[in-house]
């Protein structure tokens, strides 16, 4: 397989892991034929996945060790169930003893799995703690998102608490969904149909005019790859860190700062304003690259 | 859900012990497919978890195809169905055979 | 000596009557233009109880103000209704039924109202006077159903009335034709008033009236198939249909089925049909919308000519840059026809390809389904042989050959096609012993059972399994079996004589892709020239302005 002609938005979450790391680095933990389905599901009577939506293990990039896992946004949503969270969960804690390179989450998810409602919170708010816990212990996580279910609900969280978050512009990253909003606020507060006004308020390129992404790349995996390989190059070196407590709590104030001073807007496109971009109609069709290299000038 | 095990004879074998492979993702109109070792040496177990209940006759035929198609002596084959049509199936089968060729030192 | 008859013969009492309420109307208007907030009281004044009205609505384009007014007129004015209009396709149609205020309709297609109509015409609240296809509605339009009143939806009027209708022209020209030229009046929404129209689509004395609508009139993006959702196996049946039906044949002149089966043998040429040494060969000339799905084709050089029923949201930019390719205007924006598309798809195309949802072991083939009435549109036009047709080319020609035997007069056949899957999801079969259809004529009472295209006329049948030569079948057993033997793993596939498919085989009728040299592994979206709708964007470059529904970006 090609990683430059495979586009990270249609592949399943196996070939993703396949194309972003070395040629048969990858050792899966927890295998498919151990057969850890969900019970709920089974419970429930719905059709169950051997993996149960997420694939976790080891491998190098560019001769980096991480541990890696890939959630399927084809099976239930990306959703997070119980077994799916002790997985994701489990990978962070093996972190902690293998210190690898990084830990990378190739997200794909609209949040927790409504048919284990309990279970999936749970499941969630231990991955958040888990994912704190091993960048507190100096290890990064990356999150990359690009897949059609982007990174919404619990997972859009668990995303923010990422050291880095590597986004293609058809990745989203959100709390609550559009449909979620549109049903619960009503169709004038946001028309999910309206997919461009969709991407203006969750897309890849908004999430990174406003730094919630910190890399914006193409939509084929083989971007994904480089630009994790190199990060991992620059956290091997120590040239970058995870953000400690002192960090945090300065990203927590700019956050607050910027909620002030956004307050007031209904729509993306006074970001890519402020961010420098003048033909705001361009901005959707603008080349990454571009997009790239005007946001570097304006920054 | 309607479960069921289908055992077909078959001598036609792969050479060596596989690795499990999986293929297929188990969403709408489609299944997954996990391929591993069995038990017996001349047959092949099938095992098929489907939504659409009611079609015991088609899986059969479709399988018995695949059986005759692929050299599936001492494997065990497991389906999570998620509603595929028989092309699907007989595709995605195809496939996980395939990867496991891939899969030959 | 006789006195001379008091009887004299009066030879324009629909002029008069048309006069008068022209006249009526014209108390309510500023030379022809009529305020929005007026309409419904010009509606109540005009229209007359057992009125013959068009509304016009076809599968894109839709009067939908007018439509929402005429719902709005008080009951007792505006009753015992005739509709006859190509298709009942916004609730409000069906509301006016509802609200007891049309007894009778003609009309050809129901899209999504097809549930409510069933009910209505269960209930006996509502008689059918025919189902038609989109020629024939507009054939009756000047013979026994012209309309009294036609609402119709253009883009924009100029003071005078003069319209422009633009690329999404569509059925209007038939409508007002028939209703302008005999006696009826002509009201039309549109969207805009200027003093320039870009050109003049509708010349101002066939117009009566016309209104400027509060917001513009919907046209539903119909014929926009998104490339991410094409499965492996349509792919597979693309390269069947490419490599055993087009290529056999040397198709240059065609029209497509709306569907994701030949969204696929589009997106096919520029890769898989050029690999084979296609280009020029085949898919030269079309009777189509214009496909979003078509741009990759078009940018390699593979189409030469394009005519379309109606246009495609989104697409308008583009065509109007690729005048070499499809019928535009002076002013550079294009000018679709639905009835002289038509024709030219019968008449001019070699070739009719289309998915279904049924299909019988006689090749009968439908898409009805018991409790909706959903009609037929345009594809039994296209999809049946030009008995009328006199012009030959090879692949014509051919097909006669085949299906009429070479004895016989020489004469050719319009090659007609079916793809589809064997299955659709959760096992349900398209190939069946007996149509649903039978089921939906007997608990409408209609005297036929609404199918689509007829055994007699279908040449041939695509499935993921292979391809059926039915033109090639000597006796009606020989079809049967060549049916069955692509039908794959439906009951109708298994029950299928394996001695006699094979012998079928043999003689090339039934060819799998094996037979054909088509190495089913090949079939991935890889081959797809755009694999997305950011990538059909890509293709045209950046002319293509997709509906915001269907962006990912």
């Amino acid at each position: 397989m090609n990683s430059k002609t495979v586009n990270y938005f249609e592949a399943s979450a196996r070939t993703r892991i396949t194309c972003l790391v070395d040629t048969d680095s990858f050792a899966e933990i927890c295998p498919p034929h151990f057969r850890h389905t969900s019970p709920h599901l089974a419970r429930l009577n719905a059709p169950v996945a051997f993996d149960d939506g997420v694939i976790v293990g080891r491998a190098t990039v560019a001769g980096h060790s991480v541990l890696i896992a890939s959630q399927e946004g084809k099976f239930n949503g990306g959703a997070v169930g119980e077994v799916h969270g002790a997985k994701l969960r489990g990978l962070m804690e093996r972190a902690l003893d293998e210190r690898p390179v990084a830990v990378l989450l190739l997200v794909d998810s609209g949040g927790v799995r409504l048919h284990e409602a309990n279970a999936g919170l749970i499941a969630i708010s231990e991955l958040m703690r888990a994912v704190l816990r091993t960048q507190a212990a100096g290890i990064p996580v990356f999150a990359l998102i690009g897949g059609s279910c982007g990174a919404f609900g619990g997972m859009g969280i668990v995303s923010r608490l990422c050291a880095e978050v590597v986004i293609s512009e058809q990745g989203r990253l959100g709390l609550s969904g559009p449909e979620v909003i549109e049903t619960v606020k009503g169709v004038e507060e946001f028309d999910s149909r309206d997919r461009a006004l969709v991407w203006r308020i969750t897309g890849g390129k908004l999430r990174r005019a406003q730094g919630e992404a910190t890399h914006l790349v193409d939509e084929d995996v083989h971007s994904f790859r480089s630009k994790t390989a190199q990060l991992l190059g620059a956290y091997a070196e120590e040239k970058l860190k995870p953000a400690g407590l002192a960090g945090l709590t300065e990203i927590q104030r700019q956050l607050a700062e910027r909620t002030e001073s956004y307050a007031e807007a209904r729509d993306g496109r006074i970001i890519f304003q402020v961010s420098g971009f003048t033909d705001l109609e361009a901005v959707a069709l603008m080349p990454i690259d571009a997009f790239n290299r005007q946001l570097g000038e304006a920054l | 859900m309607e479960q069921f095990v289908m055992i077909f004879t078959s001598t036609g074998r792969l050479t060596t012990s596989p690795t499990p492979r999986v293929c297929g993702v188990v969403s709408s109109g489609n299944l997954e497919v996990l391929v591993e070792s069995g038990d017996a040496e001349n047959s092949c177990r099938i095992d098929v978890s489907t939504p659409a209940e009611g079609f015991r006759d088609i899986w059969k035929a479709v399988l018995n195809d695949f059986v005759e198609r692929q050299p599936v002596g001492g494997l065990h084959v497991t389906i999570n169905d998620a509603g595929a049509t028989p092309a699907v199936v007989s595709l995605r089968l195809d496939q996980a055979i395939d990867a496991f060729r891939s899969e030959r030192p | 000596m006789n006195k001379p008859s008091i009887n004299t013969p009066i030879w324009d009492r629909e002029r008069s009557n048309c006069k008068n309420r022209r006249e009526r109307g014209a108390a309510l208007a500023n030379g022809r233009e009529v305020a929005a907030d007026d309409i419904i009281r010009l509606l109540e004044t005009i229209i007359e109880p057992g009125d013959r009205v068009c509304i016009e609505g076809n599968n894109q384009k839709q009067a939908d103000f007018l439509a929402k007014s005429l719902v709005k007129t008080d009951p007792a004015l505006v009753r015992d209704l005739h509709l006859v209009q190509s298709v009942l396709a916004l609730p409000e149609h069906v509301d006016l039924i509802e609200q007891g205020q049309v007894s009778l309709i003609d009309f050809s297609f129901s899209g999504q109202q097809a549930g409510r109509l069933a009910t209505l015409v269960e209930q006996g609240r509502i008689k059918i006077g025919a189902i038609h296809t989109y020629l024939e509605l507009f054939g009756r339009y000047f013979v026994d159903l012209t309309p009294k009143v036609a609402l119709i939806a253009a883009q924009m009027a100029d003071r005078e009335g003069n319209l422009y209708t633009g690329p999404n022209t569509e059925d209007t020209p038939a409508i007002v034709e028939a209703t302008a030229f005999k006696n009826g009046i002509v009201i039309a929404q549109v969207n805009e008033v200027v003093d320039k129209l870009p050109r003049v689509d509708i010349p101002a004395d066939w117009v009566d009236f016309f209104v400027k609508a509060p917001t513009p009139h919907y046209i539903e993006p119909l014929f926009t198939r998104d490339p991410a959702q094409i499965t492996e196996i349509q792919i597979l049946m693309a390269m069947i249909a490419i490599k055993g039906l087009y290529a056999e044949y040397g198709i240059t002149s065609l029209n497509h089925g709306i569907g994701f089966d030949t969204a696929a043998i589009e997106l096919l040429l520029p890769t898989y049909a050029a690999e084979l040494g296609l280009k020029g060969k085949i898919c030269t000339h079309w009777a189509l919308n214009p496909h979003p799905t078509l741009i990759p084709a078009i940018e390699a050089g593979f189409v030469q000519s394009v005519h379309s029923f109606g246009s495609e949201v989104g697409m308008e930019n583009y065509i109007a840059a690729r005048p070499d390719i499809f019928f535009v205007g002076q002013d550079g924006s294009m000018r679709s026809n639905r009835a002289f598309s038509q024709a030219a798809g019968h008449y001019a195309c070699d070739l009719f390809i289309g998915s279904t949802l049924q299909i019988d072991m006689g090749g009968n083939s439908s898409t009805a389904t018991k409790g909706r009435i959903s009609g037929f549109g345009g594809a039994p036009n296209m999809g049946s042989d030009a008995r009328g047709r006199r012009h030959a080319s090879p692949a014509w020609l051919r097909a006669g050959r085949e299906g009429r035997g070479s004895n016989s007069m020489p004469r050719g056949q319009k090659l007609v096609a079916q793809i589809v899957e064997t299955s659709r999801e959760h096992m349900q079969p398209a190939f069946v012993e007996r149509l649903d259809a039978w089921d939906l004529a007997e608990s409408a009472g209609m005297e036929l059972p609404p199918v689509m295209i007829y055994g007699e006329d279908l040449t041939h049948i695509i499935t993921e399994e292979g391809i059926a030569h039915l033109v090639r079948c000597q006796n009606p057993e020989e079809r049967e079996q060549a049916i069955r033997g692509v039908a794959g793993y439906t009951q109708a596939g298994l029950a299928r004589d394996k001695r006699m498919v094979e012998n079928l085989r043999d003689r090339g009728i039934v060819q799998y892709p094996q037979d054909l040299g088509i190495d089913k592994r090949m079939a991935t979206r890889d081959l797809l020239a755009a694999r997305s709708i950011r990538d059909l964007v890509r293709a045209s470059g950046g002319l293509y302005n997709p509906p915001n529904h269907f962006r990912n970006w």
